[in-house]
């Protein structure tokens, strides 16, 4: 069986920065497996422009930003092997994969990083009733077709889900020469960023329907229209507001699922809030030397942040094998925190914390349920307040970050956990 | 289609010129398909007309996928001879064809002591039919095989002969035999009027005019249509809708048997069941339409699969839900099969009214027509008729060394397309390259499982289109969902707006 | 006077902006919370620009097209100018990122790049 230091799952923007910073950080043994022809992940359907301005302080497309992760990774001569779909990995570390090329094979790792992307919510699990016609895409599959294959799935768009996605393909679409009619969004207010609302949308004329969704579809064999309707404040249709909208192609942007099948094939204890691992403050998840990264732990809306995670998960898997190997000194006996989201605050990212591995700092990642305007992002540890920061907007179509501070926490002890939550003045 | 030129018979006279056909049938269902392929087993010329452009696009798609035990139809009656009879060919048949299936035992789930009396009836009544193993839990035994549930189970009769088969893998199975031996296959083609000849029958169709010996109306919600074109004696298929709800595999495991509530009015109500693929399924509702086409989903449908799955089992997590969809199924108002010539049209054999157990009876059903018909056409047998067909390699069911090997020797089976099912490009390959081979995503669906996971198809749909476009030479507009006017792309980029052509510039 | 409303894209809050314009000056600004929502306000309402992200053909590649953007903002104004421009051009493989497909589109002064490397 080959063997690896670490083997990393997925070569888009979460495994090359992991890779990087791994390789960068001493270790020199990695294995990249990517499923696609080419590097780069998802960024390769992703030709708009707005990435890189917190990691590279410029705008880029997104395929200008995955070049330059490619680009470092070809410099630290990191081997990857592309068109290689993992099939297993065992708790034990064993990477089973194939590809046309190399056939069928394992790789016993020391280490494994998870960084394998989200998938996007199709139709079937939206629910949504009528035919089951051609013409119903997600917002990703027709990124794709008209991205890389440079083909049109269609004239006359309906596009349901504000998501950034789907703000993007509306523009994307209009500028390949479809009518794109409206945007339909469940929720009272959109999923994507003020910035894409302005220049996907209207820009171009194109309306967003808030509390809005698909209750009809129609045509048999290819779409011919949907038919949207109101929703209440729980999102059920309301009688009487039904409008059809005659359309051959409806996207949906309704959310993105963290692809997590591998890891729990690996033990990996997930989430219920981000249906990704549950990590540490070094990423790593309950499967020991399984750290995770990216869209797989949680869906982002910035791929900097991803890059920013990953190189953190990349470092501490480098830690995880020293120590291991006995190279450096093990951890010594320190208390292990809870990390909970309190009142307002979906999920954080770590949600375990051991103090001995800290680091003097520790970014703590959440989103918020609601859209909240001036309150306060406030963390505690048992009784004591860590931070506590004025926020003018908080959204949860934008993820939000504390750091805390370990010298704090030290004062905080012997607390059980960490609390975030929003408190609204 | 190539092999049915070696039967070089029914040549038989017709008004002084030749029938082209001894025998056709209406529809590739799955009752068509297993009329096909037992016909095969006689020589003759055989042919099916489908309006689609592929095998299993009616009522057999859309249903239950299960092999009935037999203990709810009327004694006596044609559905319960041939749901007991095909019951009891599934096993083999599905090793002849290589298909998946499971003996997993159906649960009858009876929620009230006032329905106790209807279970004891149904025991009954399936003893009558002479269903084998039948017997009666009560709650303590049956929480031991299905934890999962609903409180309100008190007993339940139990059906160890009932299963479950992939209703796609069936259809199509039967289809690829029937023209392995010899059975010819025309999509597309749908059959505008049907006249009766002195001797045999003139098909009018979208696609010419065939003229035939004898037919086979295997028409699912459309077998009233075309029985009434020559006979006297009408009769009256309604499209009875079922709406289900599909599970991610994540859910397969909340229940092992399939499980029913106690018949009711609209036939075996919403049942709860795995299906062989590991699926969790739960459906079907029944709701008399006027639609032959009518195969939406709707709200008030869906809901009602959701709270009436919960009266027999408990916590379905219908949150995994993947997909959801209607089929149609041929109900006719004797509320029994009709199989067989009707009294005033002779040579015309009626396959109508195959609702629930439809696909359990397809090999009883089958036989019986084939019989039938080759008695009719005095047909001698086929010796060259080969009952056995090789499914699509599976490489994720083979064992690591023999993977291996395969993928050494076809790399295609070492590079994943669909990431939800683990299928590689080796398996779709063969679903377009073997006879009757796929043509659109929804043949390669049905054939290989690529895009029937949880992403359904969202990752993997572009890929098989450029296999369809590379292996079929197809034009990328050509692509479709599912034949007909369900096309998938319109064109290149910026082929929607004006002008550009003039500058011509290159870069 | 000339009244407009615009949403700023500076973050989540999406402060509604009343921009009050005598022909091509700004007269009044008002509804931002911040710096950020003044300066993106005026610009908007007098030359608002965009980057344009697209694609254009490519002969003999091994894709079928190649991403491109115009090297820097162009106004506004000429985003369909520069599409429709675009549509005419075809590039032969190989294309570099970086490498312009198209100079000086819809006369903007601007050159479209390819972002992406098609061998």
């Amino acid at each position: 069986m080959r063997r690896h230091a670490i083997v990393i799952i997925g070569g888009g923007p979460a495994g090359l920065a992991a890779a990087a910073s791994a390789a960068e950080h001493g270790e020199k043994d990695l294995l990249i497996l990517e499923r696609d022809r080419e590097l780069g992940g998802i960024l390769n359907q992703c030709i708009h422009n707005g990435f890189g301005l917190h990691t590279f302080q410029e705008e880029l497309t997104g395929s200008e930003y995955a070049a330059r992760y490619i680009e470092k990774v070809r410099q630290l001569g990191i081997p990857c092997l592309t068109d290689t779909m993992v099939l297993d990995i065992s708790p034990e570390k064993v990477v089973t994969a194939v590809s046309p090329s190399e056939g069928l094979f394992q790789i016993q790792a020391e280490a494994v990083i998870l960084a394998m992307g989200c998938r996007e919510r199709p139709r079937g699990a939206l629910n949504l009733p009528g035919y089951r016609p051609a013409g119903i895409f997600t917002a990703g599959t027709a990124q794709r077709l008209v991205n890389v294959e440079g083909r049109m799935p269609g004239r006359e768009v309906v596009i349901l889900g504000s998501g950034d996605i789907g703000l993007i393909m509306a523009r994307r679409m209009t500028l390949e020469g479809a009518n794109v009619k409206v945007v339909a969004e469940l929720m009272p207010y959109s999923g994507g960023l003020k910035r894409n609302i302005v220049q996907c949308l209207e820009d171009y004329g194109i309306p967003l329907k808030l509390s809005h969704t698909v209750v009809d579809i129609h045509g048999k064999e290819r779409l011919t229209g949907v038919t949207l309707a109101r929703v209440d404040g729980s999102g059920r249709p309301i009688p009487g507001t039904e409008e059809e909208y005659s359309c051959d192609t409806l996207l949906l942007s309704v959310g993105l699922i963290p692809e997590n099948e591998l890891s729990k094939s690996a033990g990996v204890a997930l989430s219920p809030l981000t249906s990704g691992p549950v990590v540490d403050e070094s990423f790593q998840t309950s499967t020991e030397g399984i750290f995770a990264c990216g869209n797989v732990l949680h869906v982002h809306d910035l791929v900097d942040f991803v890059s920013e995670e990953a190189a953190g998960a990349g470092r501490h898997a480098v830690e995880y094998i020293r120590r291991k190997r006995g190279e450096n000194p093990p951890c010594p006996d320190r208390p292990v925190l809870e990390i909970v989201p309190g009142e307002g605050v979906r999920y954080t990212v770590p949600s375990v914390l051991h103090m001995a591995q800290m680091d003097d700092s520790l970014k703590i990642r959440f989103r918020v349920r609601n859209v909240y305007k001036n309150c306060y992002v406030t963390v505690s540890a048992g009784e004591r307040q860590l931070l506590r920061r004025k926020k003018q907007i908080l959204a949860p179509g934008e993820m939000e970050e504390a750091v805390i501070r370990r010298e704090m926490l030290d004062e905080a002890l012997p607390a059980e956990s960490v609390t975030v939550r929003i408190e609204e003045v | 289609m190539q092999a049915g030129a070696q039967h070089a018979l029914g040549k038989s006279e017709n008004n002084g010129g030749f029938f082209m056909y001894d025998v056709i049938i209406l529809g590739a269902g799955v009752s068509g398909c297993a009329v096909a392929r037992e016909l095969s087993r006689y020589q003759g010329r055989f042919c099916v007309l489908e309006r689609e452009e592929d095998v299993c696009c009616g009522t057999s798609k859309a249903n239950s996928g299960i092999v009935h035990a037999g203990f709810d139809a009327e004694p006596g009656s044609m559905k319960a001879k041939m749901n007991l009879e095909g019951n009891r060919k599934m096993k083999e048949l599905s090793e002849e064809l290589d298909i998946p299936f499971q003996q997993n035992g159906s649960l009858i789930v009876c929620t009230g002591e006032e329905q106790r009396e209807n279970l004891e009836a149904l025991l009954e009544r399936g003893q009558k039919n002479g269903v084998e193993g039948l017997q009666i839990l009560e709650r303590e035994e049956l929480l031991k095989m299905e934890p999962n549930l609903s409180d309100q189970a008190i007993a339940a009769l139990y059906a160890p002969t009932g299963g479950i088969v992939c209703p796609f893998e069936l259809t199509i199975a039967l289809a690829e035999n029937a023209c392995r031996n010899g059975v010819e296959f025309r999509f597309r083609t749908e059959v505008q009027s049907i006249e009766k000849l002195e001797r045999g029958f003139r098909v009018t169709t979208s696609q010419g005019i065939f003229e035939t010996r004898a037919v086979v109306n295997a028409a699912g919600v459309y077998a009233d249509v075309f029985h009434n074109m020559v006979s006297e004696k009408k009769i009256h298929i309604t499209p009875r809708k079922g709406e289900y709800q599909l599970l991610d595999k994540t859910a397969g495991n909340h229940v092992h048997c399939t499980v029913f509530a106690l018949p009711g009015k609209y036939g075996k109500g919403v049942l709860v069941t795995p299906t062989v693929h590991g699926n969790l399924l739960v459906g079907p509702t029944a709701l008399d339409i006027e639609d032959k086409e009518g195969t939406n989903t709707t709200r008030e449908g869906l809901d009602t699969v959701a709270a009436k799955s919960a009266e027999t089992v408990k916590n379905v997590p219908l949150r995994r839900v993947i997909t959801s969809f209607a089929g149609l199924r041929a109900h006719e108002d004797g509320d029994d099969f009709i199989l067989g010539e009707p009294a005033d049209a002779a040579g015309f054999f009626d396959c109508a009214g195959i609702e629930s157990p439809g696909l359990t009876s397809a090999p009883a059903i089958g036989r019986y027509l084939a019989e039938q018909a080759a008695k009719y056409l005095k047909l001698p047998e086929n010796s060259a008729f080969c009952p056995e067909r090789t499914g699509i390699r599976r490489p994720s069911e083979l064992e690591f060394e023999q993977r291996k090997e395969l993928i050494r020797k076809e790399p295609a089976y070492g590079r994943i397309i669909c990431r939800c099912e683990g299928i590689s490009e080796g398996e779709i390959l063969d679903a377009i390259h073997r006879p009757l081979g796929a043509r659109s995503l929804d043949g390669i669906k049905r054939r290989t499982r690529a895009g029937m996971g949880r992403c359904q198809a969202g990752f993997c749909s572009p890929k098989v289109m450029e296999l369809l476009v590379r292996e079929c030479g197809m034009e990328w507009e050509q692509l479709s969902k599912s034949g007909g006017d369900s096309w998938l792309i319109c064109g290149k980029n910026k082929d929607g707006i004006d002008g550009g052509e003039n500058s011509g510039q290159e870069g | 006077m000339e009244k407009r409303v615009l949403t700023c894209i500076g973050c989540p809050m999406g402060c509604e902006l009343t921009v009050e314009l005598d022909g091509k000056t700004v007269v009044s600004i008002s509804g931002y919370t911040c710096k950020r929502g003044k300066i993106y306000g005026e610009k908007e309402v007098t030359h608002p620009t965009r980057i344009v992200t697209t694609t254009v053909r490519v002969v003999n590649g091994t894709a079928p097209v190649v991403p491109v953007k115009t090297k820097e903002d162009i106004s506004k104004d000429k985003i369909f100018e520069c599409v429709r421009e675009l549509k005419g051009v075809q590039v032969q493989a190989p294309v570099s990122a970086g490498e312009p497909v198209l100079k000086n589109v819809a006369g903007t002064g601007v050159d479209v790049i390819a972002v992406k490397t098609v061998e």
